[in-house]
């Protein structure tokens, strides 16, 4: 097995370094962070390393979360491992490799304050390459506005659980409009649908933290 | 209250619609006294509240109550407990809790009047301290006018008080997703237990000063989060399944502070709290899917004194408006219950176990339902000298029971679940064994930031 293969096999079990007691079966046992910096000290190219090993390995995880194989505590062990090996590149990367795919802007709407499964989108949305300003809980619209008007391509995330604050989705979209901001929306939550998303004319609708990437980049024009 | 020793000790008495200490009310019943009564909670359709909407709003809940207080005379229900669940504007505006809880109190004494339909009203204010991350759990506005709103409830006709509480949320949220006992033990057994010791002290005075009763609390915000992220394959079921015990003691807490319950519904630790304590309890199962997926539709009705449904939105269906379809429901399984109960101890204890038979191994979440394993751990956790070593002892032995039902084959579990199994215990094996202790090591770690010590005495 190649040294990037090594490296992304570790990110897809999730295994740091050679301190690291996770997974138990890999206890003592050089990881990504150690990988890493085998590989940056025999010359291997940087970008390789990037795209080959941690960024392929953060593909797998997602696949595997898809498909029911991996739990979320499983997809963060492995997002830690590659941000392990992240603090040993990004020094490193120059231009064009340090670029993140888009900006997502992210909140749970006024009156709400459930913010476990924004916070999964916005771990989500991470571990796919995308930065995400996260707004928190409790988000009234000026605050949706705001970041809107700083960050003009990014796409605003909008979350709630309840029946009785999902209304403030239709606000939040409708003050933005109302300030000439076209930023794409999307929305999710418990109380959120496909219909409601048409009637509110949001741009799209998540159904789980899962899908809110490929969404996100099918929106931004980067998947079909 | 002492909890030394278990009040019941005895699998065979941990039984649905009997708790050695039933709470009486003024509408002439007493919960837990040998009969099982439907408990029926309601929340608005999707709408905006607000000054403008408000009026609506109140005609909508009087005309829920109305027709839900029909169905229960048609039915002949033996008695009725409504819950009112206030939404988060409800409690900011204290006044607009007062309002609903008069309206809803106001119709269930018409009808107790009119038809004899014995009743009781359980007002549950949010705990809006979470508004805020970090929260303000003791200082601030929030808090203020939460309290306040527990009075003009309690004043306004409430019976019962309870809460959904929220204490160490903010850490546990975070330590939940990331599967980290440690985090969870610390939200659970420290910070938790603090907030449930100062919430409730003051909970127990208002409602003595107004004489309505302290209910209880829910781990809601903490072992059902993680019951539905299990459902939806998020996080294993054997961490949901050790969240529920390790939240006991947390729960257990307001019983200590002066609660008399009945439970509240969504407590589905309310069996190990029934076995410590003797104090009757409300769960949901079955009767809960129009709120949220369980694992535990048949097995959670087994040892309950209420029957609920969690909350259901008023929107029409087929036949009527939601509210009333779920008190049909209720009803019709609490006349099943009661006359099993009319039928004797045997026959009560072979539905029980149908119950418990029909929903424990297929899931570790309802296998520590089963009546020998409620009696085991809640034995063995009040053996503990603290609440602290309480939620250890709990997380312990959870893991340990649900190792040798997977290992005797009497419990499925998949790979990925043993896989967890096998990390959890690893994580169990190296938690602090005071809360001392790992109190510091989280106050120099990541979930430092994520609260402020002062708001829970620290």
């Amino acid at each position: 097995m190649s040294i990037i293969d090594e490296i992304k096999e570790n990110v897809i079990r999730g295994h740091i370094d050679v301190n690291s007691k996770y997974p138990p079966d890999l206890k003592e046992i050089p990881g990504v962070r150690d990988l890493v910096n085998k590989a940056v000290g025999n010359g291997t190219p940087i970008g390789a390393i990037l795209k080959e090993g941690l960024i392929a390995g953060m593909e797998v995880v997602g696949k595997k979360f898809s498909d029911g194989e991996y739990f979320v505590p499983d997809m963060l062990l492995s997002a830690q491992a590659m941000k392990a090996g992240m603090q040993i590149l990004e020094p490193l990367l120059k231009g064009e490799e340090t670029k993140k795919l888009g900006t997502v802007i992210i909140g749970t709407v006024k009156g709400d304050m459930h913010d476990i499964g924004k916070n999964l989108v916005r771990m989500m949305l991470e571990g796919g390459g995308f930065e995400v300003i996260d707004l928190g809980i409790n988000t009234p619209p000026e605050k949706f506005i705001e970041k809107a008007k700083e960050n003009p391509g990014a796409i605003i995330g909008m979350s709630a659980l309840l029946t009785t604050t999902m209304e403030n989705m239709r606000i939040s979209i409708k003050a933005l409009r109302d300030n000439g901001l076209n930023n794409k929306v999307i929305i999710g939550g418990a109380a959120a649908s496909q219909k409601f998303a048409d009637e509110i004319k949001a741009d799209g609708f998540t159904r789980d933290a899962a899908q809110s990437v490929q969404l996100v980049k099918r929106l931004m024009g980067l998947a079909a | 209250m002492n909890t030394n020793k278990l009040v019941i000790d005895n699998p065979d008495k941990l039984l649905f619609g009997t708790a050695s200490k039933p709470v009486k009310f003024r509408r002439g019943f007493e919960i837990g006294s040998g009969e099982v009564y439907p408990e029926i909670n309601f929340t608005l359709p999707q709408m905006i509240i607000e000054e403008s909407s408000w009026r609506e709003i109140k005609n909508i809940y009087t005309e829920i109550i109305e027709e839900v207080c029909k169905r229960a005379v048609d039915l002949y229900a033996p008695a009725l407990v409504v819950e009112f669940e206030l939404l988060p504007p409800m409690t900011i505006n204290p006044e607009w809790g007062r309002e609903i809880t008069e309206i809803l109190s106001g119709k269930l004494e018409e009808f107790f009047i009119k038809y004899g339909l014995k009743s009781a009203l359980r007002a549950t204010p949010v705990d809006i301290r979470d508004s805020d991350r970090p929260p303000l759990m003791r200082s601030g506005g929030m808090a203020e006018k939460m309290f306040r709103s527990f009075e003009l409830c309690a004043s306004a006709g409430a019976d019962i008080l309870s809460i959904e509480s929220t204490g160490g949320k903010e850490v546990h949220d975070e330590a939940l997703v990331n599967a980290d006992l440690q985090g969870i033990v610390f939200a659970l057994g420290v910070l938790a237990v603090k907030d449930m010791t100062y919430l409730w002290d003051k909970i127990v005075k208002i409602s003595d000063h107004y004489s309505v009763i302290p209910g209880g609390d829910t781990a809601c915000g903490f072992a059902n989060t993680a019951m539905v992220l299990a459902d939806k394959g998020m996080i294993p079921k054997i961490l949901a399944a050790v969240i529920r015990t390790a939240a006991v003691a947390r729960s257990l807490q307001a019983y200590k502070m002066g609660a008399r319950g009945p439970g509240k519904d969504c407590a589905y630790e309310g069996p190990f709290l029934k076995a410590i304590t003797g104090i009757p309890i409300s769960m949901e199962g079955k009767s809960s899917a129009c709120a949220h997926l369980s694992c535990l539709g048949n097995i959670a009705s087994a040892y309950t004194d209420l029957w609920s449904n969690e909350s259901v939105q008023n929107i029409k269906l087929l036949s009527t408006y939601a509210p009333v379809v779920s008190l049909e429901q209720l009803i019709y399984d609490c006349r099943l219950m009661n006359i099993a109960l009319q039928d004797g101890r045997e026959n009560s204890l072979k539905y029980r176990d149908w119950m418990i038979k029909s929903d424990a191994f297929f899931d570790p979440q309802a296998y520590i339902f089963k009546p020998d394993i409620v009696m085991d751990l809640s034995r063995k956790m009040i053996e503990a000298e603290n609440p602290y070593n309480m939620v250890l002892s709990a997380v312990e032995e959870t893991l340990k029971i649900l190792r040798k039902a997977a290992d005797d084959g009497e419990l499925k579990i998949n790979d990925m679940e043993t896989r967890w199994l096998d990390i959890l215990s690893m994580q169990s094996d190296t938690l602090p064994r005071d809360e001392e202790s790992l109190t510091e090591i989280i106050s120099t770690g990541p979930y430092a930031e994520k609260y402020l010590p002062e708001e829970y005495g620290l």
